[in-house]
């Protein structure tokens, strides 16, 4: 492979969305309400067709022949770069929006820049990303100041899920080689540098919420470098691989 | 009159308020591509009017059907009454002369 750090970093992106759309997708059928249920999927299918994106490319500039379909489901656990918070469980409905909040305040960050990547196809993709992404924060927001804003009853719950969370954030800014490499190629930015819109995007969120941001800045780490995720991701593998692992080759 | 079921006048009116827990709901009006007026594709439950228009764009413009957006609270349309129907509707069956289908339009005209 002529560019590992090109691969690692196409793999992070990919496995973001992939790992984040499967666990948006658990909520296919049991959503609060109708109108969630459909727009949770719509989010978890915008979420996989970008990882369609991401892992082709990905197996494109390893040169190895593998397909998108092979990254997403032939990998074991420690071979995943998703970042901690996209593998976190769903918890309650309001905790799976403070999820995709914080996701999404990134996200469109991330791909905003990723616009002006020095390789086309990641820019590309970027592009097409971009509007998805800003729907889901213009939503995932929505909702989060709602149910912060809310009764007492969904106020606590929000609180509690952004306390939780918020230790999930730092890793999204946290270089790394990968990383130092990617900004150096000018193919993605600096993560340092996307920390002052996300800090911005999330106090104006929080504020309307009435929602309180946990002064700790300790971050949980090993997502994204593939050393340590939690062992919820290894749970989700097992629902989102069993078929090819069962039923290896097998289509429709 | 406007009451909460004016937009369904066929389900009976009750004097109960509707459930602590039940949003509003909302009737979705929707343009599409190439349509000169919204037109009224289905309803939904929103908390408040920017989330109705949400919800409308997740559940009715999944497959490319829309340009544009109207939510409004079914208890905000007024609804004729079913009962009226002969009154209201009867009285025009009898005059044909009233259909444009005498005329020739001109192609210029555009449609109509």
């Amino acid at each position: 492979m002529s560019n590992p750090a090109f691969f690692e970093f196409l793999c992070r992106m990919g496995d973001n969305t992939l790992v984040l759309g499967h666990r948006v997708s658990e909520w296919c059928g049991h959503a609060p309400v109708l109108e969630e249920d459909i727009a949770l999927a719509n989010t978890a299918l915008d979420l996989i067709g970008q990882t369609q994106m991401w892992l082709g490319l990905a197996g494109e500039v390893e040169g190895n022949g593998r397909s998108a379909d092979d990254l997403a489901m032939l990998r074991d656990a420690w071979d995943f770069r998703n970042v901690l918070l996209a593998e976190q469980p769903n918890g309650d409905f309001g905790q799976t929006m403070m999820r995709q909040f914080l996701f999404d305040a990134w996200h469109v960050s991330m791909l905003e820049a990723l616009q002006q990547s020095s390789d086309a196809r990641v820019a590309g993709i970027a592009a097409k990303s971009v509007k998805e992404a800003a729907y889901h924060l213009d939503r995932s927001g929505d909702t989060v100041i709602r149910l912060g804003d809310g009764t007492s009853e969904s106020h606590r719950r929000m609180q509690a899920a952004l306390d939780l969370l918020w230790p999930y954030v730092g890793e999204f800014f946290v270089a790394d080689e990968v990383d130092s490499a990617m900004a150096e190629a000018g193919i993605a930015p600096d993560p340092a540098s996307l920390r002052a819109a996300f800090d911005r995007r999330v106090a104006d969120v929080m504020s309307e919420a009435t929602l309180t941001i946990p002064e700790s800045d300790f971050a949980h780490k090993g997502g994204k470098s593939g050393f340590r995720h939690s062992e919820h991701l290894g749970h989700l593998l097992t629902q989102m691989q069993w078929l090819q692992r069962a039923y290896p080759g097998a289509s429709w | 009159m406007s009451s909460p079921n004016s937009a369904y006048p066929d389900t009976p009116d009750s004097e109960t308020p509707p459930r602590r827990h039940e949003w509003p709901l909302w009737e979705i009006f929707i343009r599409g591509q190439h349509g000169m007026s919204h037109r009224h594709v289905g309803s939904l439950h929103a908390p408040d009017a920017e989330m109705a228009i949400k919800n409308a764009r997740d559940v009715y413009t999944r497959r490319n059907e829309g340009v544009s957006i109207w939510a409004v609270e079914a208890r905000h349309i007024a609804a004729s009454s079913p009962s009226e129907k002969g009154p209201l509707y009867e009285p025009s069956e009898s005059k044909v002369y009233r259909h444009p289908t005498f005329y020739d339009i001109p192609e210029d005209v555009g449609a109509m």
